[in-house]
């Protein structure tokens, strides 16, 4: 459950890295195709080398939704209703690796934010990568 | 016996001689109670865990985080043999403080944050993926004892 204070919190972060959308979101990638190697078998049409323009792209896209989801949290679903569609039916992505994205998504929060990611940051911030992985996975059956 | 490349051992050596243990386990453990509340029911002899403030300020967090970098500095001066080297520890952690060993990773994942933190741009992909496998491994020890 997510107060009040955690939801600005969230929503003040997000809006801050909008800016530099593609860089987190490919380092996120970058880490988790690293850490995690089976996640590349659902990227076998994309160049997902370092820097390549169509990971700076699909970071971007992601930070974007991820952003775009923490302007209203209680929202969630009405929100992710497109993308729900397309991960279900479409790219079928298993559920549990989007529990691998949240991981190395909140290692590049650390280390683009440091001593700003807070553990009560990173709280809010892991409550938050859960639930719209929730939400994400919700059509799938 | 874990396969370990000579990239993945220099860079656990030069993570370990960069952090100070003194602020990164106590910051790992104290993060661990706080994103994982239920992870609280392991320390309830450490008093005040009532909140954020209070886990960060509680000297035997302090204290237990300094333990676990003791701990791990044992892995990593073993890196070719974890699973003995956690033998004992598996074994106090199932039958003693009857841990769900599911918890470990959490706080794993605590100890890759913090030390991310601290690294910043050094914590590359690479050097992270290193740092997870090595993590992946003392978890798979800690959990070998247990039936």
């Amino acid at each position: 459950m997510l107060s009040k204070r955690e939801k600005d919190l969230i929503k003040e972060i997000w809006e801050r890295l909008t800016p530099v959308a593609a860089e987190i979101g490919a380092d996120a990638l970058l880490r988790m195709f690293a850490s995690y190697p089976g996640t590349k078998t659902y990227f076998s049409h994309l160049d997902i080398s370092p820097n390549s323009s169509h990971l700076l792209a699909h970071g971007k896209k992601i930070v974007l939704a991820i952003a775009e989801g923490a302007q209203d949290i209680s929202q969630l679903t009405v929100t992710l209703a497109p993308l729900q569609t397309l991960h279900a039916y479409q790219l079928r992505i298993d559920p549990r690796n989007f529990k691998l994205l949240s991981h190395t998504m909140l290692v590049s929060l650390a280390c683009y934010l440091g001593d700003e990611f807070t553990p009560v940051a990173h709280a809010a911030m892991d409550k938050y990568l859960s639930a719209f992985a929730a939400v994400l996975a919700e059509k799938y059956r | 016996m874990v396969a370990w490349t000579d990239f993945e051992r220099v860079t656990i050596k030069d993570i370990f001689s960069k952090i100070d243990y003194e602020v990164v386990g106590p910051a790992a453990i104290s993060r661990c109670l706080i994103v994982y509340p239920w992870t609280q029911r392991y320390f309830a002899g450490f008093g005040n865990l009532y909140n954020a403030a209070a886990i960060k300020s509680n000297p035997k967090v302090a204290a237990h985080g300094k333990v676990i970098m003791e701990g791990l500095e044992k892995a990593v001066k073993n890196m070719d043999n974890i699973k003995a080297t956690f033998t004992e520890l598996s074994t106090l952690h199932s039958e003693k403080l009857q841990v769900d060993p599911d918890n470990f990773m959490l706080l794993g994942d605590c100890l890759a944050i913090v030390v991310a933190a601290q690294l910043g741009k050094d914590f590359t992909p690479e050097v992270h993926a290193a740092f997870q496998k090595f993590l992946a491994v003392v978890v798979s020890s800690l959990r070998r004892q247990y039936y």
